[in-house]
């Protein structure tokens, strides 16, 4: 082995048109090393990973794989000199093999015709080496979990001897126990000699399992170095360039009347039973693993999916008796007070190819309308959001994460609903956006509406909730205040342990 | 102040994009224009053949409306052409005050129907055949193409069924003149009321789109479907509405060909279900839906109408009218994804 670097990238500028996207970034990492590359959401880690895939080239800058010079053209240079990249999106073909999909594009031949036995060899091993070498290599891709499709994925990556592993967000569709065996992959990987680049919004992962970080801001490397000798304040101070005093602002919240009660809820997936009662002025949060039917309950709840059986009641206006609203349709619910974020902001959420404005105003236009009339609404909530945007006219593709989910909040409270469903409504944007979104759920709660919020996300539920419910497997636990409950207990709660113990007990 | 001055730039912007979205069908009905002025200036420039361009227009424009709509909410319509056809056959029969073949059993003869009545009656039949794919689409959840090809077969069969297989000759009434150059004691309508009807289809369309929630609405669902249902869109609602305004464009399309043809054609407007989405599609509307506009879809229309009408008088037969069509057909998507980058 040489003493040179596995991959170093030196003073690299991008620009887009008038947009400086990186202004001079340098980092390295050896084989045998996770590198944590953090940043919010627009300072340039995208840019950065897109230009080392060679997506994108430099403007400026150099970069050496093992010594050499390395000049992607196009990302399939960068994957045959040995950059391999695993994205959030899976970039798998459902319909082909596990064996198609990880010889997929480098399939040994001879003249035209696959060596088959060769590539299930280079497979099976490739498989041994992210540990599951019990999949079955003529299974369906589409048949698997997402966490296996990942493993396939990580395994295409190897079998085409890869010299640097990126690893983009790759924990944000997976479950906590999926999560805990990647992290052990990844640290085999390391142990195997891999240099890994590792991209995460949770630092307390970053911290699990780096072993230096660099940090971005706004296109500029400001800081990084061992990440056993850094504290997660100081890694967030870096990224939004000043300390964060309170994250989860939380004012003196007084619960109201009742405005939404379910009872015995059932949904065609999953979903068992569920029943709670959500005031206003109060903030509930829902917790769970990915898969536990939280969605689906919120689903249920706004009519997108049928109720099986169960009573959903809602109260119009305050002090109004609660009507029973089971069986509406998603536009009655919203009539009535009711308003989603979806988890899935870029296939659901949002209409990504229609303006800021339309998309703002889709729910609550009326029978006419005019282009100027839904600007002159969304300008406003522009400005009380502070959405970073050229104008309401901007295209919702091409605003940022953070900003994207500003939008979608901003249409429930130009709706005006009473009562929120959020689902997992901070899941990928930058920490300065998301203090934003605590602080807008806490003023929310404060002029009496009422918040349900989904989250995978365990500090920001105990920080932002008054009461926390969990669910297991489609059922849904008792809320109990946030302020008795820990992380370590939620998530006992939420893997079912707590079942067991007291299986075992009895 | 800085404030309006912002709220001036964003609206400068957005209708500099617009124009820019129409800017590309502009410039290749220019084009074409200009060229044909130049190869043929006598023919192609004299003030007859400029009067008929729009009179051949107006069948396809008309129908590209209803396409617009269906669309830009990320649908397709293939069954448009045999709409057409049955409508004019409806028309045709209804004047005659003959019953469809099929039901001599049950009556045999009617008196004629007046033709307004008639044409009406045209637009009825467009109307029920849209709602039908409608409700086949949003119903059975099936794709827009699957159904709308078994219902091109399906109206195209049940066009011929009806006049039994032969043209339905009905006696010459008031709607033979609708897209009839004007008589001299007519001249103050500048243009034949069926070239009028066309453009205030095109304006109501416009308006639909840009102006109500309904018109929203169609974008919504073709640019996301599951953002539309988030948002509580009634989106099975709107498509029956949506291909039910097909429908009716269609019909009112009929009514039109019937005039142009006065007689009563089950075969008529073969394969026009082609030219109307090319006309769309030119007019700079996207397959996968959420873009298009009612002004693009005229002026795609237009474009096609041009390279027929230029083609005969530059003395180019049919095949050179077709390979021309083709080529443009690709330009446009072409450019239109050039200047979207």
């Amino acid at each position: 082995m040489s003493d040179k670097p596995r991959l170093q990238m030196t003073d690299i500028h991008k620009r887009f048109g008038p947009t400086v996207a990186l202004d001079g970034v340098s980092l390295s990492v050896d084989s045998g090393q996770v590198l944590a590359l953090v940043g919010e959401n627009g300072a340039g880690k995208s840019t950065l990973v897109k230009i080392l895939s060679g997506a994108y080239r430099a403007d400026r800058g150099a970069m050496w794989l093992d010594g050499q010079p390395y000049q992607p053209r196009h990302p399939l240079e960068g994957r045959r000199a040995g950059v391999a990249m695993i994205y959030q999106e899976l970039s798998l073909a459902p319909d082909l093999s596990v064996l198609e999909n990880i010889v997929l594009g480098a399939e040994p031949h001879w003249g035209p015709w696959v060596r088959w036995r060769l590539a299930r060899e280079r497979a099976a091993e490739a498989l041994r080496r992210v540990g599951r070498p019990d999949l079955h290599l003529n299974r369906l891709v589409g048949q698997l979990s997402p966490a296996e499709q990942q493993l396939v994925e990580i395994a295409r990556a190897l079998a085409g001897h890869c010299r640097v592993l990126v690893l983009d967000e790759p924990t944000s569709s997976l479950t906590a126990a999926d999560i805990e065996r990647l992290f052990q992959l990844v640290g085999q990987l390391r142990d195997q000699g891999e240099a890994i680049i590792y991209i995460s919004h949770f630092l307390e992962e970053i911290q699990a399992i780096s072993d230096h970080y660099a940090v971005l801001r706004d296109g500029r490397g400001v800081g990084g170095g061992r990440t056993a000798e850094a504290t997660i304040e100081g890694i967030i101070g870096l990224m939004v360039g000043r300390a964060v005093e309170d994250l989860y602002p939380r004012s003196e919240r007084v619960a109201g009347d009742v405005v939404l009660a379910v009872e015995g809820l059932s949904g065609k997936v999953r979903l068992r039973q569920a029943g709670f009662a959500l005031r206003r002025g109060e903030v509930l949060g829902i917790a769970g693993l990915v898969g536990a039917g939280r969605t689906e309950l919120l689903r249920c709840l706004l009519g997108l999916d049928a109720v099986q059986q169960g009573q959903v009641r809602l109260a119009l206006l305050a002090g109004q008796p609660l009507r029973e609203a089971a069986h509406d349709s998603p536009r009655a619910r919203w009539q009535a007070g009711l308003g989603m974020v979806s988890e899935d902001r870029t296939q659901e959420g949002l209409a990504l190819n229609l303006s800021l404005s339309d998309n703002l105003t889709l729910s609550r236009l009326p029978f006419f309308t005019s282009p100027a009339s839904q600007r002159r609404a969304s300008g406003t909530w522009i400005q009380r959001l502070a959405i970073r945007c050229a104008g309401p006219d901007q295209p919702m593709r091409d605003l940022s994460g953070g900003n994207q989910q500003k939008v979608a909040l901003a249409r429930l409270l130009h709706h005006d609903v009473d009562v929120l469903l959020l689902d997992e409504p901070t899941r990928g944007i930058d920490v300065a956006s998301k203090a934003q979104i605590y602080q807008l759920i806490d003023e929310l709660a404060l002029r009496g509406c009422a918040v349900l919020m989904v989250s995978s996300y365990l500090p920001e539920l105990l920080g932002v909730c008054d009461r926390i419910a969990v669910m297991c497997r489609g059922v849904l636990g008792a809320a109990r205040p946030a302020a008795e409950l820990s992380e370590h207990a939620i998530m006992r709660e939420a893997i079912g342990a707590t079942e067991l113990a007291e299986g075992e007990a009895a | 102040m800085s404030e309006s001055g912002q709220g001036r730039t964003a609206m400068t912007v957005s209708t500099v994009r617009r124009l820019l979205t129409l800017f590309g069908p502009l410039i290749g009905l220019a084009f074409v224009g200009v060229l044909f002025s130049i190869l043929a200036p006598r023919t192609f420039l004299a003030t007859d053949n400029l009067l008929l361009m729009p009179r051949h227009a107006a069948v396809i424009a008309i129908a590209a409306m209803g396409m617009t709509l269906i669309i830009i909410s990320g649908g397709i319509d293939l069954s448009v052409g045999s709409n057409i056809a049955l409508s004019s056959v409806v028309v045709a029969l209804l004047l005659t005050g003959q019953s469809p073949q099929f039901l001599h059993w049950l009556l045999p003869s009617y008196n004629p129907w007046s033709p307004w009545a008639a044409a009406f009656g045209g637009i009825a039949c467009g109307l029920l055949c849209g709602l039908l794919n409608g409700a086949l689409i949003t119903g059975l959840r099936l794709s827009p193409f699957i159904v709308t090809l078994g219902t091109m077969g399906l109206l195209r069969g049940l066009a011929k069924g009806m006049a039994d297989q032969q043209t339905v000759f009905p006696p010459p009434t008031g709607l033979n003149t609708l897209l009839q150059r004007l008589a001299p004691e007519q001249a103050w309508m500048l243009l034949p009321p069926g070239v009028w009807l066309m453009l205030l289809l095109v304006g109501a369309t416009a308006l639909l789109l840009r102006y109500t929630r309904l018109g929203r609405h169609v974008y919504a669902i073709g640019s996301n479907e599951a953002t539309a249902r988030l948002c509580g869109i009634p989106v099975a609602t709107d498509k029956l509405i949506i291909y039910g305004l097909g429908g009716m464009m269609a019909g009112i399309a009929g009514v039109l060909q019937f005039s142009f043809l006065t007689t009563g054609d089950p075969t008529t407007a073969p394969g026009y279900e082609l030219h109307v989405i090319a006309a769309v599609v030119i007019g700079g509307a996207s397959l996968a839906g959420g873009q298009g506009s009612a002004m693009g879809s005229l002026i795609g229309t237009t474009i096609m109408v041009v390279v027929a009408n230029g083609c005969i008088k530059v003395g180019l037969s049919n095949w050179h009218q077709e390979v021309i069509t083709g080529v443009i057909i690709v330009l446009a998507v072409a450019l239109d994804r050039l200047r979207r980058r």
